[in-house]
């Protein structure tokens, strides 16, 4: 199994600071972690690995910090990484991080699998998984909680969609985007961390993987960005503190009343 | 001018109450740009009544592609009839649900007619002047509002986020086109097969359709303590949700799991039981129409984006709670 994972790096977003006048996050002082999400396509990934031998191959399209990310998931067990990075890939929208990171994939070649993460904490669209699907015109899993089953140039994988869960077989080459109940991603090793130290990270620009340069960057992007701003929370606030019998019946009282006004109940 | 497309989504036999979602965001927007609004409905045996249903909920044109092959959703047939039929009408805008199908769906199509796609948007309107769509939406798990646009190409792209606004109401005596497309076989070639659904039978409501949504936290303290916020969602009609704490502890499946890595609600209420309110939950409950907290923390953060707010303890609040909701409840069957 030759296997791609395409990671993102993003800012660790669980103590996020915006700055009220610009409406910009802070990033000074904000911490590069690899996007959640994307652990777990990591992790899938060494698991198939691990039982039927082959290799995982990381990218990243990003600035060159982005090699810390691609050396992280080494250090969790992946074989190899290239890094996509370009002052020409940057601006770069949903379409044209798919068509960068498709191109890559397909100069890799001879894969069989591509997971990804099912979005990114910053960008959280979603879509770059199914953009490289369709660039490649492969079968795609989105949402996918469980891989069943591969053999004989099949894979069964289970998504989670609203209501349950849906069963597909899809003929490989595929791609997955999954979601945390997947897997549960193991740490780096300290040799793991020592082999990421010594592997050679090429690192690829338009030409290397023969794409359009119509195609990439802000040039490329069909959707621009007019505005960013904070949003504005408009909600009444009423707040009942309860420390007594009293305070607790008049609270709860308060509810149904809420309930009741607002016929949801 | 284009029309204003949107998807009518079907989930196990149903129309699912997205597409009449889509058709109220599609008619202010339709009517904005002086041109129809139509609904493409893609499935097996779509009954005629689904038809008039979309037409009395706004839609002016209704296309409809009606196959055996396209019985369950798979993303390779319906994107290649998606992407003949944008080839044919050239639609200046096409809005679909921001439901598994939606953000599976929209971007393979959006790749392949080279066009932009924005994502999971809570607000969408037409600019003054160009008449370009300006799709609003929360990125940066909330913390920021963007506005995007796609200026030269079309059709202009976007899935609304479920729930961010009402389902339009029927009028029984509009009238609509109706249009019959055929594909030819090829067309829904796939390499994909679907096998099967599976119900997750431990909710009688799905988190995404809910009115009401009852989420519990770690401020629950046990596992046990969660049969509380399971009975309270049955006697509201509503479903569980849970924080990522309390799924992570295995208190609740992480199909419960409300926020960043777990699903983004909007139901019409949200009601937060020993919940901190992280941003990262945030993120996917924030744009519910009404927001219910019960927290002994004061400076809990759940409370900033409450409209109602209980300080105090839910071992006291949610029993008694529960005892008021059945009383109200036997008094209004009589
Ligand atoms: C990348 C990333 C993604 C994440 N994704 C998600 C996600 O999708 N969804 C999610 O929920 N979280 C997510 N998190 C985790 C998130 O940051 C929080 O850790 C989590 O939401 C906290 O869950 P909680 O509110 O149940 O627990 P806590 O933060 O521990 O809050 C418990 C609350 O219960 C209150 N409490 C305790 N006892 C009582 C009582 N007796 N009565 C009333 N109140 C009481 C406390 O005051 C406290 O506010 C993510 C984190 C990261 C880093
Ligand atoms: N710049 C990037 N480099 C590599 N992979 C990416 C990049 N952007 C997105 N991805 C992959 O696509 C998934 C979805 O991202 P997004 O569509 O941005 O929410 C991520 O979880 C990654 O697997």
């Amino acid at each position: 199994m030759k296997i791609v994972v395409p990671i993102k790096q993003v800012p660790e977003t669980s103590n996020v600071k915006m700055d009220p006048k610009t409406g910009t996050m802070v990033r000074e002082g904000v911490e590069s972690i690899i996007n959640p999400l994307d652990l777990y396509a990591i992790e899938e990934a060494i698991r198939l690995k691990e039982k039927s031998g082959g290799q995982v191959i990381v990218i990243s399209m990003g600035p060159e910090k982005a090699l810390e990310a691609i050396k992280e998931a080494i250090a969790m067990g992946c074989d190899d990484g290239v890094l996509l990075s370009d002052k020409k890939f940057a601006g770069s929208d949903t379409w044209a991080t798919s068509c960068v990171l498709a191109h890559a994939i397909k100069k890799i070649g001879d894969f069989d699998l591509v997971i990804c993460g099912e979005r990114a904490t910053d960008g959280d669209t979603g879509q770059v998984g199914p953009g490289i699907a369709s660039f490649l015109d492969l079968p795609l899993s989105t949402f996918t909680s469980e891989i069943i089953s591969i053999d004989e140039g099949k894979i069964q994988v289970r998504r989670l969609v609203e209501g349950g869960y849906e069963e597909l077989e899809l003929k490989l080459p595929a791609v997955l985007t999954v979601v945390k109940e997947i897997s549960d991603p193991r740490l780096p090793t300290l040799r793991g961390k020592l082999r990421a130290k010594g592997v050679e990270i090429p690192v690829w620009g338009p030409q290397d993987i023969g794409v359009d340069e119509e195609n990439i960057g802000l040039k490329g992007s069909p959707t621009r960005v007019v505005k960013i701003f904070t949003p504005k929370v408009t909600r009444e606030g009423e707040m009942i503190t309860v420390n007594d019998e009293k305070s607790l019946e008049e609270a709860v009282d308060k509810i149904m009343e809420f309930l009741i006004k607002k016929e949801l109940i | 001018m284009g029309e204003v497309w949107t998807l009518a989504e079907f989930s196990h036999g149903k129309l699912s109450s997205v597409s009449y979602e889509l058709l109220n965001r599609g008619k202010n927007l339709a009517e904005k740009l002086n041109t129809a609004l139509a609904s493409v409905v893609l499935g097996y045996n779509v009954k005629r009544e689904y038809i008039d249903e979309l037409i009395a909920r706004g839609a002016d044109k209704v296309y409809v592609v009606d196959d055996k092959n396209l019985e369950n959703f798979l993303v390779e047939p319906y994107a290649k009839v998606l992407i003949a039929l944008i080839k044919e009408y050239n639609p200046e805008i096409f809005l679909a649900a921001a439901t598994t199908t939606g953000r599976t769906l929209m971007p393979y199509v959006a790749v392949k007619v080279r066009t932009g796609l924005t994502a999971d948007c809570t607000v969408l309107d037409i600019e003054e002047g160009t008449g370009n769509l300006l799709q609003t939406r929360p990125a940066i798990g909330g913390n920021i509002l963007a506005t995007i646009k796609t200026p030269n190409t079309r059709p202009q792209m976007a899935t609304v986020r479920p729930h961010s606004t009402k389902p339009a109401l029927p009028d029984r005596n509009r009238t609509g086109e109706v249009i019959y497309k055929k594909f030819d076989e090829d067309v829904f070639l796939s390499k994909s097969k679907y096998l099967r659904f599976i119900k997750d039978e431990s909710q009688q409501v799905s988190l995404q359709d809910a009115k009401i949504i009852v989420s519990g936290g770690r401020g629950l303290g046990r596992p046990e303590n969660f049969k509380m916020i399971d009975e309270l969602a049955e006697l509201l009609g509503g479903a569980v949700g849970a924080s990522r704490e309390v799924v992570d502890r295995g208190w609740k499946p992480y199909p419960h799991q409300i926020g960043l890595s777990g699903k983004t609600v909007s139901p019409a209420l949200y009601i937060a039981v020993g919940i901190s309110g992280a941003i990262q939950h945030i993120a996917g409950m924030q744009t519910s129409e009404n927001i219910l907290a019960i927290n002994k923390d004061p400076d809990a953060q759940i409370f900033k984006i409450a409209n109602l707010g209980i300080v105090g303890d839910l071992n006291e609040i949610l029993p008694l709670l529960i005892e008021k909701i059945k009383a109200y409840k036997k008094k209004e069957a009589v």
